[in-house]
């Protein structure tokens, strides 16, 4: 039994990074109430990320001051169900944030929706390619919603960041200047795209030259001074350099600190609750309705939170995690391929082109934002014609100049010696003078890649680490050498002297040190059968009606873009259906 | 693996420490050096005991010397900034998962041992040490030559030179990793001082507002380095 019974709630909401406060707006809108919990710390701009502290490398880009700390908990990984697993001791391939905001704090802001085909990809691969083509092992399957249906909720979530980009199709109209390739906009993005720096503005001639559609990335990093429709207001974008991996100093980033939370937490019926870690959801005899959930508190005593309604809005993984500790969904059995929580994990993947330039073209890579620049999209969704490939996915590729900080983003060529004189030399030579063409591309589910509970290693509160079985595919691998082959004939017209290629080969496993990105998906994945998805078109779950999963945790594969703009709409959309339909009749929405 | 030298390292280590006992009680808390030509303070080392001090600090000034480049570990202040990290949450690994069972497994699964950083480089500099006076006549790494310093630290890097109480290939890779750290970050964390790494590559360091020059294509930044407590020098 808990020690602190607390009166209960309509709805809790566990983690409050984005999707937390956007549900925590929109139920409050609804006139719920409704409480948050944090595992851990308050923070705000004013009080955290402000100049020139935050202007800190070591301490935020390095040391990870914003990320989650692993001495309390981590996750388990392996690469096969063959393997023993072992601890993710130390962060390194992807950057799981804690604390208000979330990852939401140290994000990029490269706000990107959807492609309509990519909700439908099972389907659409099926229906262009045939049924055979989809390789062996893979468990793709569609989100069970269309782009359609979603389009409003981007464009809601566009507007509350105050998103700076060029639309490429309105209501179907192709505009140029925007991605040609994209779903249809009802509208304009709320600001016009960011500034490029001189290595963007190179990219997307050599792209043009070539034949292809560059446009500029859309950006939660605010072009012009802005108030969102909740009245919160965000600061220009002074390309500081400090984006992701710190907190904004400018209020020119989206987060749930510049655009949410300032009109949320003065909500009498919202109550935020920061060191509350969840660690069971609890459930009524009969296992099919929740009825709390239960945290430890910064005293560490465990309180028990009666709530009507419970809503996850944690990470990826501890969303599927907190589901295994709670016994809601089966579990997936690799084995059988039966089961539904923890199938379906998947991630991205990453490649490069580094281009040297003479030292008549300098390229400041300090000057720097997190998400503004040039990428093409005609390698990403099925823009291209996928049968002589034989794979499934794609992605964009481009110059995304975030910063020139020195520890983490120093380019030298491959052969340089690591130290001596030879290395001070190199730093001095390339430091100012090279630029990083990058590919961002899917990674297709896989009946083999999966998350369950460790056996062996526990957190701080005694409970099972989450277990990550997970490595990378052929499928994926001839994706990304594709997408890199073309990065590279794009990054030679650049006018450089030099480029590197850094991309996966055949045989690579899965390196749990190397940054990747942290757009870690799957687990507790929506679909259209309950006996292949854990929620339902409204992130319902399906066992489990009064309970709702939010974030990347929905994705039955992952997506070529960043993911949290589709996140973002989704909770949205989810949130639309609780108020219009689940508060009215309270039950399975499906 | 060096089978055959190891199997005198017993007695050699015995014999050392009886030999160096006067120095050290004599030499307890009292390694000082100075930080920088220029600044003259006097930093006394929170960590590390003289010999280790004097290890890192000729160890890392082979990884970044002093050369027509400009300055190097040493006089930017990198033992510092590695001794105040050994102090400090990263020396602890005080957010790293540092629970049992430890095993052996593939580098692709990252660090898995028990050691803190600051462990591995007690034990590292420890067996690098008794390396030295083993191969090079009684003498600690800090007396060799600069290029035999250069050979025992590349063999240290690719694992030519391994131990078994501490991996020789980790304990190279932080001491690789944290001057690097110290040479390039801001100097409120004890290295980079004067800004001369900075300065050498073009970094302005804490300026971070570049509305101005966001469109300036082509055209070199033309300000230096400020730190995060201002100082531009």
């Amino acid at each position: 039994m808990a020690d602190i019974t607390k009166p209960p709630k309509d709805a809790v909401l566990i983690g409050f990074g984005w999707t937390g406060a956007i549900m925590g707006m929109e139920l409050t809108e609804a006139n719920l109430n409704v409480v948050a919990l944090e595992r851990g710390v308050d923070r705000d701009t004013n009080t955290d990320f402000l100049y020139p502290r935050i202007a800190d490398e070591l301490t935020y880009g390095i040391r990870g001051k914003l990320f989650q700390d692993l001495s309390r908990e981590t996750l388990t990984i392996r690469h096969s169900s063959k393997d023993h697993a072992l601890p993710y001791r130390q962060l390194g391939s992807f950057l799981p944030g804690d604390g208000v905001g979330g990852g939401g704090v140290h994000w990029n802001g490269q706000h990107w929706r959807v492609l309509p085909e990519e909700l439908r990809l099972k389907s659409h691969v099926t229906e262009r390619y045939g049924k055979n083509f989809i390789p062996d092992g893979l468990t793709i399957q569609d989100f069970g919603v269309t782009y359609e249906e979603l389009e409003p909720y981007f464009d809601k979530f566009e507007y509350i960041c105050g998103t700076s980009g060029k639309a490429g199709n309105l209501n179907g109209a192709i505009v140029p200047g925007g991605n040609p390739f994209e779903g249809k906009r009802s509208r304009e993005y709320p600001l016009p795209p960011l500034s490029d720096v001189y290595g963007a503005a190179l990219f997307a001639k050599a792209a043009k030259d070539l034949g292809y559609h560059p446009f500029s990335e859309p950006a939660a990093n605010a072009s012009r001074p802005y108030t969102n429709p909740y009245g919160a207001q965000l600061g220009p974008c002074n390309f500081c350099g400090y984006c992701e991996r710190f907190g904004c100093y400018m209020y020119a980033k989206a987060s749930p600190q510049t655009t949410i939370l300032p009109l949320l937490l003065k909500k009498p019926n919202f109550e935020l609750r920061t060191q509350s870690h969840v660690t069971r959801i609890n459930l009524d005899s009969s296992g099919t309705r929740a009825v709390g959930v239960t945290y430890v508190n910064s005293q560490g005593k465990t309180v028990f939170q009666p709530a009507a309604l419970v809503v996850l809005c944690a990470f990826q993984l501890n969303n599927t995690k907190l589901l295994l500790q709670s016994g809601i969904g089966k579990p997936y059995n690799p084995a059988t391929g039966l089961g539904v929580v923890g199938r379906n994990y998947t991630y991205q993947m990453m490649g490069g082109v580094q281009v040297f330039f003479d030292k008549d073209k300098p390229m400041n890579p300090f000057i720097g934002s997190g998400a503004g620049g040039q990428v093409i999209d005609d390698f990403n969704g099925d823009h291209f014609d996928h049968g002589p490939l034989g794979f499934v996915g794609g992605g964009y590729m481009g110059v995304i100049q975030t910063g020139g900080r020195p520890i983490q983003q120093m380019m030298i060529p491959k052969n340089t010696p690591k130290w001596g004189s030879k290395w001070k030399q190199a730093i001095k030579d390339h430091y100012l003078y090279s630029v990083n063409v990058m590919t961002h591309g899917t990674v297709m589910s896989h009946r083999d890649n999966y998350l369950d509970l460790d056996p062996t290693y526990r957190d701080v509160y005694g409970q099972p680490l989450l277990r990550m079985t997970f490595d990378w595919k052929e499928n994926d691998i001839k994706m990304i050498q594709f997408l890199t082959g073309k990065a590279r004939e794009i990054a030679e017209a650049m006018g450089g002297k030099s480029t590197e290629v850094t991309m996966k080969q055949f045989g690579d496993h899965y390196d749990t040190r190397l940054y990747q990105t942290t757009h870690n998906v799957g687990g507790a994945i929506m679909g259209e059968n309950p006996k292949t998805s854990v929620v339902n078109r409204y992130l319902q779950a399906w066992d489990t009606h009064n309970v709702f999963v939010m974030g990347s945790s929905v994705f039955p594969q992952n997506i070529g873009y960043n993911p949290m703009g589709l996140a973002g709409a989704l909770a949205y959309w989810s949130a639309n259906a609780i108020r219009n339909s689940y508060l009215k009749n309270p039950g399975r929405l499906v | 693996m060096h089978t055959s030298e190891k199997s005198f390292g017993r007695r050699d280590f015995l014999r050392k420490v009886i030999a160096l006992a006067p120095v050290l009680s004599i030499a307890t808390c009292a390694p000082i050096s100075k930080i920088g030509a220029s600044s003259r303070q006097l930093y006394l080392p929170k960590y590390f005991t003289r010999h280790e001090w004097d290890f890192v600090s000729a160890a890392c000034e082979r990884l970044i010397p002093k050369d027509e480049n400009g300055p190097g570990a040493v006089e930017t202040g990198v033992p510092q900034f590695i001794d105040l990290q050994m102090d400090g949450a990263f020396g602890h690994a005080a957010t790293w998962y540092m629970q049992e069972p430890f095993a052996a497994a593939i580098p692709e699964l990252g660090y898995q041992s028990p050691l803190t950083p600051r462990e591995v480089y007690r034990a590292g500099i420890a067996e690098v040490e008794s390396y030295c006076k083993r191969m090079f006549s009684n003498r600690s790494f800090a007396k060799l030559p600069d290029a035999t310093q250069d050979s025992v630290l590349s063999d240290l890097e690719t694992g030519n030179l391994d131990f078994t109480n501490v991996s020789g290939k980790a304990f190279f890779a932080f001491l690789l990793q944290n001057t690097k750290e110290g040479y390039l970050a801001d100097p409120a964390h004890g290295g980079n001082i004067g800004l001369a790494s900075w300065k050498m590559i073009g970094f302005p360091g804490a300026r971070a507002d570049f509305k101005d020059w966001i469109n300036r294509h082509g055209e070199r930044y033309v300000f230096g380095p400020v730190s995060i407590d201002g100082r531009r020098k």
